[in-house]
């Protein structure tokens, strides 16, 4: 067989080639639309007062509520969602831990379970952390309960959007 | 590489026969634009079929975003059309394609009418067509009653009017497309479903028995 390329085959190519150019634009912007929310980038979060001042933070953790507004595609909560942070001082430093537990997304509570004293539980499957959210090892959860930003105005505590990890 | 997957899933399932039979029909010179040029009228109906394609796949696509509620539709069409990546094009092609495939349609009626392709033996297909016209009138009707704005609804109620002024029958017909005694929520929850579920079956039932017929019959002689 000759390497040359036959009409017939040429003429394959050519109208395959045409047809796969204008599918694809017609394609396209259809696919670009469905997957616009993995390209879209987070809507960066507001610090927001919880009514706390600086001194009332202390090394047990004070369960704070404060509403979020956030645009949800084309429905806007009227109301927002109201959000939950535990504020504790460890050595001298004011963290706000997420109450969102990280092994499968319930929500903990502190000292919520007689057994484990002086640690978040999660009902769930038993998850554990310590005080500082660090995962108690042999428990469900993976990593350490995820942290907002925080930060301290006129002695008034202020939490922030989720820190990245 | 390709021939090759080809080559291994044809001699264990045979698939040649399934495409040939598809692909291999008779094109007579006198409907071949090659040929003639003025052939190109023969051309329609297939233009007609692959703007419905893109009806439906625009339309899948649109229906990720979009939401038939009364509350909420007008604004998920506007954050659909307005914030999300080639929105207005998506929606675009939806809308432009409606009208172009009743255009479409239009000019292969036009043409099976002038050429008589609808006499002895093809007459069943002729009102086959004729059924599917309904189905596509009835597909721009409902779908033009789903952005939820001023056009739509008071476009809706002009039509429903019309469909109530049928003798006997009409007030049940406004009964059945309103879903109730308004154009209102009820009507575009209906219109939603007819728009996406039903009609859209019966337009693919219906197209699948035009063109087995017109395989069967084989395309109608020169003028």
């Amino acid at each position: 067989m000759s390497k040359k390329v036959s009409r017939r085959q040429f003429l394959t190519y050519t109208l395959g080639g045409t047809a796969g150019f204008l599918a694809s634009g017609m394609l396209f912007p259809m696919v670009r639309f469905a997957i616009d929310p993995i390209l879209r980038k987070g809507e960066k979060g507001n610090f927001h007062d919880v009514n706390l001042k600086e001194s009332e933070v202390t090394d047990i953790p004070k369960q704070v509520k404060f509403t979020e507004h956030r645009k949800d595609g084309w429905y806007n909560p009227p109301k927002g969602e109201t959000l939950t942070a535990w504020v504790v001082r460890v050595k001298g430093e004011i963290i706000a831990l997420s109450p969102i537990c990280k092994h499968l997304g319930c929500t903990v509570n502190w000292n919520s379970n007689p057994m484990y004293k002086n640690e978040f539980f999660c009902p769930c499957h038993f998850g554990r952390y310590y005080k500082d959210g660090t995962n108690v090892p042999g428990t469900p959860p993976p990593k350490p309960l995820d942290r907002y930003e925080v930060k301290v105005e006129n002695g008034r505590v202020l939490i922030g959007p989720l820190q990245k990890t | 590489m390709l021939r090759a997957i080809y080559d291994w899933v044809d001699e264990r399932l045979d698939i040649t026969p399934l495409w040939r039979d598809v692909a291999d029909h008779e094109v007579p010179e006198h409907v071949n634009p090659a040929h003639h040029f003025s052939a190109f009228i023969y051309c329609f109906g297939g233009l007609t079929f692959f703007v419905v394609v893109i009806q439906i796949l625009s339309g899948m696509f649109l229906a990720m975003y979009y939401v038939p509620d009364i509350v909420n539709a007008h604004a998920s069409v506007a954050y659909l059309q307005s914030e999300v990546a080639m929105g207005a094009i998506v929606r675009g092609m939806h809308h432009w394609g409606a009208s172009v495939a009743i255009v479409m349609l239009f000019l292969h009626t036009l043409r099976v009418f002038f050429t008589g392709s609808y006499k002895h033996p093809r007459e069943f297909n002729w009102l086959v067509g004729m059924l599917i016209f309904g189905v596509m009138l009835g597909l721009g009707f409902t779908g033009y009653l789903l952005p939820w704005d001023n056009k739509a609804y008071f476009a809706t109620k002009v039509g429903v009017q019309i469909a109530a002024s049928v003798p006997v029958l009409g007030p049940y017909i406004a009964s059945f497309l309103q879903g109730g005694d308004i154009v209102g929520a009820q009507t575009l929850a209906r219109f939603f479903a007819l728009h996406v579920f039903f009609l859209p079956a019966a337009l693919l039932a219906l197209l699948g028995v035009h063109f087995i017929l017109i395989r069967r019959q084989g395309i109608s002689g020169p003028l």
